[in-house]
């Protein structure tokens, strides 16, 4: 009959190879997204960063609402298709990203099942 | 010999016979004595003619037909005598009975002939029965017995008898296979024959074309389309929302392998750009208009007013927003202050004015525009051309309204409208052939004295229609649309700002005041500001203190964030849709309306601007009223920074039009470039110039270059990307100070310049190609140096405290070794 009781002690831990606790040791899954997203709009010639749900709705935006609704909503649509074209073509293909590249800047998508990262970047100095 | 007959003539009985006279004789048939023609035939028996025969034998005449009367059934044979000798001789016999019973009693036809004949001029038909006749065989019982069908053979006779007893006997019917039995029957088979056989070698067919049909058929389930959903605005999710799944870990782990790829994408961009064509970027802009190594600035048309009397000189100019061609000038009298007192009689006589030169007209101006007093310096409207403001030199603003008169002067190639002469025209100088008069016009209101400004106003400038300040200083979205809001500094050390809508009287008392005092306006001023006129109030002063002491800065120019919106070429077609058009309500005539908005209040609005004075300082400050917490009054912000550069009074403070926030000063002997935000000092700060610069003005096409006058009339042409320590070219434009450079876009390839001198000429030059074309990249090559300066200046602020540091250091040592 042994009873299993707590002993109110916690295990050592383990020591680790990554220095220190950073953000994401400490748990906040929204200051990651944040120091990620900062990360990707300091780069050079970054006009916008949009996170965006698998329906069209956009999550996270650095730009103004209008240009981040309608940006949202079609370059969701595009990655619909691009990825079914791709599918169609071979369907153990799948799309991984997606680059436009205009006369005045770039867009970026990178897709997944449920979201979409659009980063918009200006090439030319 | 063988008898002729006549046979060939249809008679075969008649034969003919010569008879000579003898014979005649013998038988009494002597012609014209037995013959005649009553009686041309005679009887002769036989046997006389056998008796003649026997006589004379073969000299008889009658011997060629011995044998027909030899067969000659009758007795007497007819001779008919031929007289006409019908038959080829005198006589001819009758072979025949019938023949001669024809003749003797010839048949009734000849005679019904001959009757018939003799009776036709009578005109008298005697109907004859016929009479029956014996029939005449021509041949048609041969016919018919072809025809009738007779037996050709004997009819065969059977006779088939059989026994008696078999009669009745019943009868035994058995089957029998036809093919078994040889004999047992005979058919007819069918074979196919030759001659019945068609073969078809035409066919009569008709055809019709038709759209090709296609009929096709499925089914499906019908179900009728109805909406299922309406969107009006894109779904957005709420700010918990957004919270929530922030935190969901799927995203963060997306992100995380999504940021990877991104940031490859985004560093292989930043290390190269893959899609430049380098041979495109290798040459440099084709296509250059006029001679690429003419750098010089040519003379294109110069203007002066050559019917002042007093010497003039040219405070400020503006090209008219649209019209091509039209500019406008400000002049004022050459007079020092002393000099002002001195004559100030005289000259309140003559009106100051403004003057609109076209290029069509070199000595006429088209327009006037009348103020009370001299002015210094004056804009047009940016959302309508036909409002300009003016700041006098006593102090108050002066506002024009040129909309009745717009006509004119856009149509000024035409130019024949008549009006009032000029009083003021020395009569001498008048052109009889010329028929093109500049109109006066009247200003449309002028600002209080009381409350505005007391001394000349040295800068004004119009507000972007795009943002409206109140009373504190604080920024709203415009509720107009159109620009109403001024704003002026002058030399008595405040910068205001005013509003051209009609505000909200404060007391009642002052409407009734207005009341009173209404003075009667000339009718052709239009009635546009009419509430303003003499009673306009400034919405803020703001007076530059230096703080404890009672000097002031005293400003020259400013330059506001919204400068360079007009300047930008870009931008212009904006400007130019935003100017109200003719024909549509004019908002200047309606300013009212636009007050009744709610004022929506813009965030993040720098309110801060550059200030140039006139000690040489350049001071960046914010037009943002706080309240002073001790006395309550609304205080303005302390200046954010200042710097003395200039030796002399800073005359241009202008923004770039192509970089927000580079400034140019001029002033003094020097100019400077400013960043905004960089308080440490000027970009870039040129040593002293020989002669001092009077004006100056950044170039519009290119970012790197400015012209800077001089007080020797000499043009300073800077181009960064070429030098920096002196100007690139020195042009000579005049013999006297340059007092205004204003630089013009017309098309892509016209650009001029005016400049204006300080006796009082403009003069109109046209840029060249090399000034005005901006070479591939030059935006960013100049911005490339501006960053550079940047960093320079940041590397002299760190060596600045570094050598601080080693300063305080050294002394320490010092300190110590003493000790």
């Amino acid at each position: 009959m042994n009873k299993w009781t707590n002993t109110g002690q916690e295990p050592e831990p383990l020591p680790s190879s990554v220095p220190g606790p950073t953000a994401t040791d400490l748990g906040e899954p929204q200051a990651e997204v944040e120091e990620t997203l900062k990360r990707i709009q300091s780069h050079k010639g970054v006009i916008g960063t949009v996170v965006v749900n698998a329906e069209g709705i956009p999550i996270r935006t650095t730009l103004d609402n209008s240009t981040t609704v309608q940006y949202a909503g079609l370059l969701h649509q595009l990655t619909m298709k691009a990825k079914s074209t791709v599918r169609d073509i071979d369907p153990q293909n799948d799309l991984t990203f997606l680059r436009i590249r205009s006369k005045k800047h770039e867009i970026m998508v990178a897709p997944d099942k449920e979201y979409l990262l659009i980063v918009i970047q200006n090439p030319c100095e | 010999m063988e008898p002729v007959n006549m046979e060939s003539m249809g008679h075969p009985e008649i034969y003919p016979l010569v008879l000579t006279t003898k014979t005649q004789e013998i038988f009494n048939c002597r012609i014209d004595e037995d013959v005649t023609d009553e009686q041309p035939y005679k009887l002769i028996n036989k046997v006389d003619i056998f008796e003649d025969l026997r006589n004379r034998a073969a000299v008889s005449d009658f011997h060629p037909v011995k044998k027909i009367v030899q067969e000659y059934p009758g007795n007497e044979l007819l001779l008919v005598y031929d007289k006409d000798f019908k038959y080829g001789l005198n006589f001819y016999l009758i072979g025949t009975e019938e023949g001669k019973e024809n003749y003797l009693n010839p048949p009734e036809v000849p005679e019904e002939q001959e009757e018939y004949k003799e009776h036709i001029p009578e005109d008298v038909y005697v109907y004859k029965p016929p009479v029956s006749k014996p029939w005449v065989s021509l041949g048609s019982e041969k016919e018919i017995e072809e025809e009738s069908v007779m037996e050709s053979t004997k009819q065969i006779t059977y006779m088939i008898s059989q026994k008696r007893s078999e009669f009745g006997a019943p009868v035994k019917f058995s089957d029998q296979n036809a093919s078994s039995v040889k004999d047992a029957y005979i058919e007819c088979t069918a074979y196919p024959d030759k001659n019945f056989t068609l073969k078809q070698l035409e066919k009569d067919v008709s055809m019709q074309v038709i759209p090709q049909i296609k009929d096709t058929s499925t089914q499906t389930e019908w179900t009728y389309p109805k909406n299922a959903t309406t969107q009006y605005y894109p779904r957005e999710f709420s700010e918990e929302e957004k919270e929530t799944l922030k935190q969901s870990k799927p995203l963060v782990d997306f992100l995380n392998n999504a940021s990877i790829s991104v940031e490859i994408a985004l560093q292989q961009n930043e290390i190269m750009n893959t899609f430049i064509d380098d041979w495109k970027y290798l040459a440099e802009e084709e296509g250059t208009f006029g001679d690429k190594t003419d750098t010089h600035l040519k003379e294109y048309q110069s203007f002066t007013d050559l019917h002042s009397p007093t010497e003039k000189m040219i405070t400020c100019v503006s090209w008219h927003p649209t019209i091509y061609g039209l500019i406008a000038v400000s002049v004022a009298v050459r007079l020092s202050f002393e000099d002002r007192v001195y004559f100030s009689g005289k000259l309140l006589l003559q009106p100051s004015l403004i003057l609109f030169w076209s290029f069509s007209d070199p000595i006429h101006p088209q327009l006037m525009l009348e103020s009370p007093d001299d002015i210094f310096c004056f804009k047009f409207c940016p959302s309508d051309p036909n409002i300009i403001a003016g700041g006098c030199i006593n102090g108050q603003i002066v506002l024009w309204d040129i909309t009745a008169h717009a006509d004119r002067i856009e149509n000024i190639k035409a130019g024949d409208s008549r009006s009032k002469k000029a009083t003021l025209k020395p009569m001498f100088l008048l052109e009889p052939e010329s028929n093109t008069e500049a109109m006066y016009i009247r200003h449309c209101a002028v600002s209080s004295i009381e409350s505005g400004h007391k001394k000349v106003i040295t800068d004004i400038h119009w507000l972007s229609d795009t943002f409206e300040i109140n009373r504190m200083g604080s920024v709203f979205e415009n509720r107009s649309g159109i620009c109403c809001q001024l704003v002026t500094c002058s030399a008595d050390c405040t910068i205001c700002f005013w509003d051209i809508r009609p505000q909200k009287p404060l007391t009642p008392q002052t409407t009734e005041k207005k009341k009173e005092e209404s003075i009667e306006i000339p009718f052709d001023v239009p009635s546009t500001f009419l509430h303003l006129d003499l009673s306009w109030k400034p919405l803020s002063k703001i007076r530059l203190s230096k703080g404890e002491t009672s000097l002031d800065y005293c400003p020259t120019r400013i330059s506001l964030n919204e400068d360079h919106l007009l300047y930008k070429t870009e931008d212009k077609t904006l400007t130019q849709s935003k100017i109200v058009k003719t024909g549509e309500m004019n908002p200047y005539h309606n300013l009212e309306s636009g007050m009744a908005n709610l004022l929506k209040p813009i965030d993040d609005f720098c309110t801060k601007f550059f200030v140039g004075t006139e000690d040489g300082e350049v001071i960046y400050t914010d037009w943002k009223m706080k309240k002073d917490s001790e006395t309550g009054r609304l205080m303005p912000k302390k200046p954010v920074s200042i710097h003395t550069i200039h030796d002399g009074t800073v005359h241009t403070v202008q923004r770039s039009p192509f970089y927000n926030d580079i400034i140019l000063t001029v002033g003094g002997w020097n100019m400077a470039i400013w960043k905004e935000g960089v308080m440490t000092g000027p970009l870039l700060q040129s040593c002293c110039a020989p002669k001092m610069y009077t004006s100056g003005h950044w170039s519009l096409t290119r970012p790197g270059v400015f012209y800077i006058g001089r007080e020797d009339g000499y043009i300073d042409i800077w181009d960064l990307l070429e030098k920096t320590h002196e100007p690139a070219q020195s042009q000579n434009i005049c013999i006297t100070m340059i007092t205004y450079i204003k630089p013009w876009i017309f098309s892509a390839k016209q650009q001029f310049i005016a400049i204006a001198d300080y006796y009082g000429t403009l003069r109109i030059l046209e840029i060249p190609w090399t000034l005005s074309r901006p070479s591939t990249n030059e935006m960013t090559s100049v911005n490339h140096y501006f960053e550079r300066e940047v960093k320079h200046l940041e590397y002299v602020e760190q060596r600045k405290n570094i050598r601080e540091q080693e300063k305080k250091e050294m002394e320490l040592e010092m300190e110590k070794k003493k000790i």
